[in-house]
């Protein structure tokens, strides 16, 4: 798949740190969408499944563990992404528990975050045409 | 009760305070010192008391035990002798009333008489007949008295007045003792007379022998005036003086406790008689009635002795146990108490550095992302602008610090983690299983296979879970990464001394030796551009802090194994 057709949910109430990211990865062609708050990413996810989310753990309001698990159960495809702001490794467990795909933790290596969309839509590929 | 309440209000800050107290090394001593005072005296004190009441309870039972019998001793002696002289009496008595005065004149009739006597009766040496006036008219003995006058003697007045007497003992003619009995006779026609018989004294001697005294003891008769009536083994013989002193008068027996001229301690028992001028007196050396006294006073001794030896030793012994006991209780309380205060201070340092690490990481996400941007910006566009290179230079260097920092907030954030052991029984097995299946999709779909062989008999282990977690995430992301599609992991668990060792291995890449040498490292890594570099060195971090060991082995081009061991409590990982 090209990354022009990546679509890619960035979650965060950071704004300036993900406007920024959701800038950076425009430039390199790939398509997302920016929501500040657990209650738009449902929306968003609801509205038009992303392949990937990138999730912030912390943030006001619905917590992002909670909009994982939330996403999990109605959109199991969607492949997440979870940024543990504090490095804590607690959190990226208990999402890898639930189902994220992997945690990253802040600051973010751009590269880095690309290959890990990157094999998490490839998988995400392969599952769906396991499934078939 | 203040100072109890106060402990209950702040239990920590209080036992502290005391602990400080109580540690210092003379109020253990105190302690102990104080401690033994109370236990000797309170063991001592009545041990003493009832030894001293049954010294004396005991000895005044033996002191009644000895007296006793030797007042019975006497009393009976002396009845013997008044049965004695009475008996004597009485027959003279009877032989001055029974005859006449001229059968008693009769020289034959009265050695008859005196022949009867003597074979009756033993002991009479010899009769005589004395009329009113003390002559003496008839006699029958070993000596030439008819004819003797005894007006002016002192026995015949007595006689005369009371009508008996006893004399005391006098040495006769023929140098033995002897004793005169005299009895008046007074018939209805107012006649008078006198039968005078003289007694050997050896029968005394018999009734003295009967008492069958001890060799050291002694009985004689004494008269009122302290002369020896009968021989002494140690007070002086017949008509002696009496080296004794008279004791005072009693016709009951009496025992008195007194010293002799030989300065023995005696039972000195004695009685008046009555009827004569004599006095029974028996001795007793005190030593030797009361030797088995003694002999019961040294085992009295030698029990109490041994009683305080086994207070004393039972004091020390117990209060030094007890002093022990409390005194490692005690430093026990104040480890655990310092282990707890070290801890507190350490988890809050944690927490700060967590707090600090959170807050610089936010914004140097923000930084790091504007810089970023800064230099996609700059990469991406092809405008040429001067000085576009020094700008970009300036950008990298800023990317640089990030990166400093993030290593910075990374390490902070470990630190908290190492302050932040949670430990909790878990089944090691279930964790690598629970973990490995993070990973099972992407392996499936790289049609890597991942075998899991854990041990049934894996003990169950007290450690940290979530940390354990991450180090088990990061070795299998590892494996995974070496491993090309359709190789193999293979993740083993099984008990290992006192511990469990747990073993992954992979079919991968392997490792040169270089990259060996250095892969416990901080920010080392062989994921050019993929990896921060931080995996392994927190995994070696995490399990050192666990109390485990990590080893690595590779062949590069066959595969790698990690070999993680674990104690089984977190006893010797806090150690």
């Amino acid at each position: 798949m090209n990354k022009q057709d990546w679509k890619i949910l960035l979650v965060d109430d950071e704004h300036e740190f993900i406007t920024t990211l959701a800038e950076r990865l425009e430039l390199r062609d790939i398509n997302t969408r920016v929501v500040f708050d657990g209650e738009s990413a449902l929306l968003a996810v609801a509205e038009e499944e992303p392949q990937v989310m990138i999730l912030d753990v912390l943030m006001p309001g619905i917590k992002g563990l909670e909009v994982l698990e939330r996403v999990k159960r109605t959109n199991p495809a969607v492949q997440v992404l979870l940024l543990t702001g504090h490095g804590s490794t607690r959190d990226g467990i208990e999402g890898m528990r639930l189902g994220a795909f992997d945690y990253m933790m802040k600051p973010l290596n751009i590269d880095t975050l690309i290959e890990k969309m990157e094999s998490a839509i490839d998988y995400a590929g392969k599952a769906a045409k396991l499934g078939q | 009760m203040g100072r109890l309440a106060s402990l209950l209000k702040h239990p920590l800050h209080e036992l502290q305070g005391e602990l400080d107290e109580v540690v210092s090394p003379g109020r253990y001593t105190l302690l102990r010192r104080k401690l033994i005072a109370i236990m000797v005296a309170a063991s001592l004190i009545p041990l003493s008391v009832m030894a001293v009441l049954n010294y004396y309870e005991h000895q005044n039972a033996m002191a009644r035990e000895i007296q006793n019998p030797l007042r019975v001793l006497v009393n009976k002696t002396k009845n013997s002798f008044e049965l004695f002289l009475a008996e004597r009496t009485s027959t003279v008595s009877l032989i001055a009333s029974a005859y006449t005065y001229a059968e008693l004149s009769d020289e034959n009739k009265l050695a008859r008489i005196f022949a009867v006597m003597q074979k009756e009766f033993e002991g009479f040496v010899d009769l005589g007949l004395i009329d009113a006036h003390g002559n003496q008219l008839n006699y029958v003995g070993p000596y030439a008295l008819k004819g003797k006058n005894y007006a002016e003697q002192r026995w015949f007045q007595e006689v005369r007045l009371k009508g008996k007497y006893v004399s005391d003992v006098f040495m006769g003619f023929r140098k033995f003792p002897h004793v005169i009995i005299a009895v008046q006779h007074t018939t209805e026609d107012g006649r008078t007379w006198i039968l005078r018989a003289t007694l050997d004294t050896r029968q005394f001697e018999r009734i003295i022998a009967s008492m069958s005294l001890e060799p050291d003891a002694d009985a004689f008769l004494v008269n009122t005036e302290g002369l020896m009536q009968t021989s002494s083994n140690y007070y002086g013989k017949v008509l002696e003086k009496m080296t004794l002193p008279l004791p005072p008068q009693t016709f009951e027996p009496t025992v008195l406790l007194t010293t002799d001229p030989l300065g023995r301690e005696i039972f000195l028992s004695y009685a008046y008689f009555p009827e004569a001028d004599f006095v029974l007196m028996a001795v007793k050396p005190k030593a030797s009635v009361l030797k088995t006294w003694y002999t019961v006073r040294g085992d009295l001794l030698f029990v109490f002795l041994l009683g305080v030896a086994a207070v004393l030793l039972a004091a020390v012994g117990v209060t030094n146990a007890l002093v022990r006991r409390m005194k490692e209780a005690e430093d026990r309380r104040e480890l655990a108490l310092r282990e707890v205060e070290h801890s507190q201070k350490l988890s809050s340092i944690g927490r700060l550095a967590a707090g600090v690490a959170h807050e610089v990481n936010n914004p140097l996400a923000i930084i790091n992302e504007k810089t970023g941007l800064m230099k996609d910006i700059l990469t991406m566009q092809q405008t040429e602008f001067p000085m576009k290179d020094k700008l970009l230079a300036q950008v990298d260097s800023v990317l640089r610090a990030v990166d400093r920092c993030r290593g910075i907030t990374h390490r902070m954030l470990g630190f908290a983690r190492r302050m932040d052991v949670t430990s909790e029984e878990l089944d090691l097995g279930e964790l690598i299983t629970e973990t490995a299946s993070f990973l099972s999709n992407e392996a499936m779909h790289r049609k890597v296979e991942v075998r899991i062989d854990i041990d049934p008999l894996l003990p169950r282990i007290v450690s940290d879970r979530s940390q354990l977690q991450q180090v088990f995430l990061n070795l299998f992301n590892n494996a995974l990464a070496a491993v090309a599609d359709g190789g193999h992991i293979e993740a083993s668990a099984r008990p290992e001394g006192d511990g469990v060792a747990v073993r992954v291995s992979d079919n991968g890449c392997g490792m040169s030796e270089e990259t060996l040498n250095h892969i416990f490292e901080p920010f080392f890594t062989t994921k050019k551009g993929k990896g921060t570099g931080l995996g392994l060195s927190i995994t070696y971090g995490i399990i050192k802090r666990l109390g485990g060991e990590i080893a690595v082995e590779s062949t590069q081009g066959v595969g790698t194994t990690l070999t993680i061991t674990l104690p089984k409590g977190q006893r010797e990982a806090l150690a």
